[in-house]
């Protein structure tokens, strides 16, 4: 199987900082594909890159071998028909209750009768284990469940390319789990192709086909899961494993800590 | 000393008044290029939202939930307002007029004043900060919350879905809304006149009605506050876009429509009333 996405040599700045530095990585079609790396690393920003929401300042994005910053308006939302993307607030519309938010792309994008979208709602619904909240607007959620049914609205297209934005932060260990087994049985059922970016390290590399390391713009590592485990850099080991100090910067750069504390502010 | 020596010593404010100077010529040249940019990106906005083929059976629903939110629900402080503005001209107009005996001016005095600008005026500005100031917010809300992007993602035009709505059901409430601000103050002016004061109802009404010429006093009324709609709604829904995601970027935003408006209409105000009632056109 081909790649779905390729990024070549993205360079993207957020004022005057540089976020990703001749970034290069590969989306593969059919597969799940992680990238994982310390907050603040941009991981969300190479998601909304890759969906056209942004702009590089140099370097390519391709989608079905079309650059997606070259498409027009028009053939950029016609592409955008078959992506999907969990946003890390959800991104529900605080208008709408549950059962409307889900309903709303089947609305805008097919004509299917109403007891349809009902019965494909509910299934959604049943599938994150949200059904029986139909009613409950998006300020009566907690934010775990907020990111449920924005997933099941996510999928309610059934779309060809998903992307995730941290799915697991906020959730229970067992909703948790349940959304690791959902992603995968997504993704092998209806052959998605999917981008998941967390920094869950567990959960993200028990469901991930290729993963991606990235830190201070650059891809620090990539492989299969076992191939990221028993790698023996010690960018991988101190990002792995949880560790503060080691190569890749855990703290902002600042001075000396102790002289910043003895130093008498004017 | 050699020349070198000498040359770190000498004052350099010159050159220090140069650095100031350019770095001064740099902001002015940085904040134009942001302002005419902000310009072109609302005019790009308005155009988007004005000129593309609407799908009715999508769109209606949404125009009327909107006029819904942004007229309806501004009904409340428009009635209120104008009618303790209209019992205020009835009040002072009665006391000062009476002085010199033409008390019974009291009707045209209202009606003129109330159609002519503080119904359009007076309206816009409760408009907007009433309105305005909601539909900054909401949008704004909507950027932060990432329901816009969340539109994008599922191939949406948030300009036509969530834009084009709101910017006609502003263009159309405001005029309802200065109508109806103009008959309540009006009715406001003859309870205190008429009711209160003692004036005469036949002289008020039929003064009122000889004075004010439906074509150069109410249609006039009318286009202004048809301008004022388009610009109120037009800034509101720019600033929204353009709020930064945070709480502080939403609140300065909604600032922001509120004094722009304000000051668009009162400029505005001056231009229209010197096109249409002073001799310009």
């Amino acid at each position: 199987m081909g790649n779905l996405v390729e990024v070549r040599n993205l360079t993207f700045y957020r004022n005057d900082r540089a976020i990703f530095n001749n970034l290069s990585l590969n989306i593969m079609e059919g597969k799940i594909t992680a990238i994982m790396g310390p907050s603040g690393t941009g991981k969300t920003t190479i998601l909304k890159l890759i969906a056209g929401l942004l702009q590089p300042d140099s370097g390519t994005i391709t989608y079905n071998s079309e650059n997606i910053h070259e498409l027009s308006r028009t053939k950029l939302f016609q592409a955008r028909e078959e992506m999907s993307m969990l946003f890390q607030q959800g991104g529900l519309f605080s208008d709408l209750n549950v059962y409307e938010n889900v309903a709303y792309p089947l609305r805008e994008h097919t004509n299917l009768s109403e007891q349809l979208i009902k019965n494909l709602v509910l299934m959604k619904l049943e599938a994150v284990g949200l059904r029986g909240s139909e009613n409950l607007y998006p300020e009566e959620l907690s934010g775990g469940m907020a990111r449920r049914v924005a997933l099941a609205r996510a999928i309610a297209l059934d779309p060809k390319f998903i992307m995730y934005d941290e799915p697991f932060t906020g959730q229970d260990p067992i909703s948790k789990g349940v959304l690791v087994k959902l992603i995968k049985s997504i993704n092998s059922a209806l052959n998605v192709t999917s981008v998941l970016v967390s920094h869950d390290v567990p959960e993200t590399l028990s469901i991930a086909d290729y993963a991606y390391i990235i830190a201070d713009g650059q891809v620090i590592g990539q492989g299969t899961p076992e191939q990221l485990q028993n790698s023996k850099s010690s960018k991988m080991e101190q990002f792995l494993d949880g560790m503060a100090d080691g190569p890749v910067k855990f703290r902002y750069p600042a001075d000396d800590y102790a002289q910043h504390l003895l130093r008498v502010e004017p | 000393m050699n020349d070198q020596n000498l040359e770190k010593y000498k004052p350099n404010w010159f050159q220090q008044l140069l650095d100031y100077m350019n770095l001064k010529i740099n902001i002015i040249g940085f904040n134009t290029i942001n302002y005419v940019e902000s310009i072109g990106k609302a005019g790009i906005v308005l155009f988007i939202a004005m000129f593309h083929k609407p799908n009715f059976r999508k769109s209606f629903p949404l125009l009327l939930k909107q006029i819904y939110s942004v007229g309806v629900l501004s009904l409340p402080i428009i009635l209120a307002a104008s009618f303790f503005i209209g019992m205020v001209l009835g009040l002072q107009g009665y006391t000062i007029l009476v002085k010199y005996g033409a008390d019974q001016t009291v009707g045209q005095l209202i009606a003129l004043s109330l159609v002519r600008e503080l119904g359009p005026v007076v309206g816009a500005l409760l408009f907007a900060g009433r309105a305005g100031s909601a539909l900054t917010a909401e949008i704004g809300h909507m950027k932060a919350t990432e329901q816009l992007a969340s539109l994008e993602m599922m191939g949406i035009d948030p300009i036509h879905r969530v834009v084009t709505p709101r910017f006609w059901a502003g263009f159309y409430s405001l005029p309802l809304l200065t109508l109806i601000f103009n008959v309540v103050a009006i009715w406001g002016g003859f309870l205190v006149a008429v009711g209160w004061l003692g004036l005469d109802s036949g002289s008020f009404w039929s003064n009122m009605s000889a004075a004010v010429n439906f074509q150069e006093d109410v249609i006039n009324g009318i286009i202004k506050s048809v301008v004022f709609g388009f610009v109120v709604t037009w800034v509101a829904l720019y600033q929204g876009l353009e709020a930064l995601p945070t709480s502080e970027g939403i609140s300065m935003a909604t600032t922001r429509t509120v004094v722009y408006s304000s000051l668009l209409i009162l400029a505005l105000d001056f231009v229209l009333t010197a096109i249409m009632f002073g001799g310009l056109a």
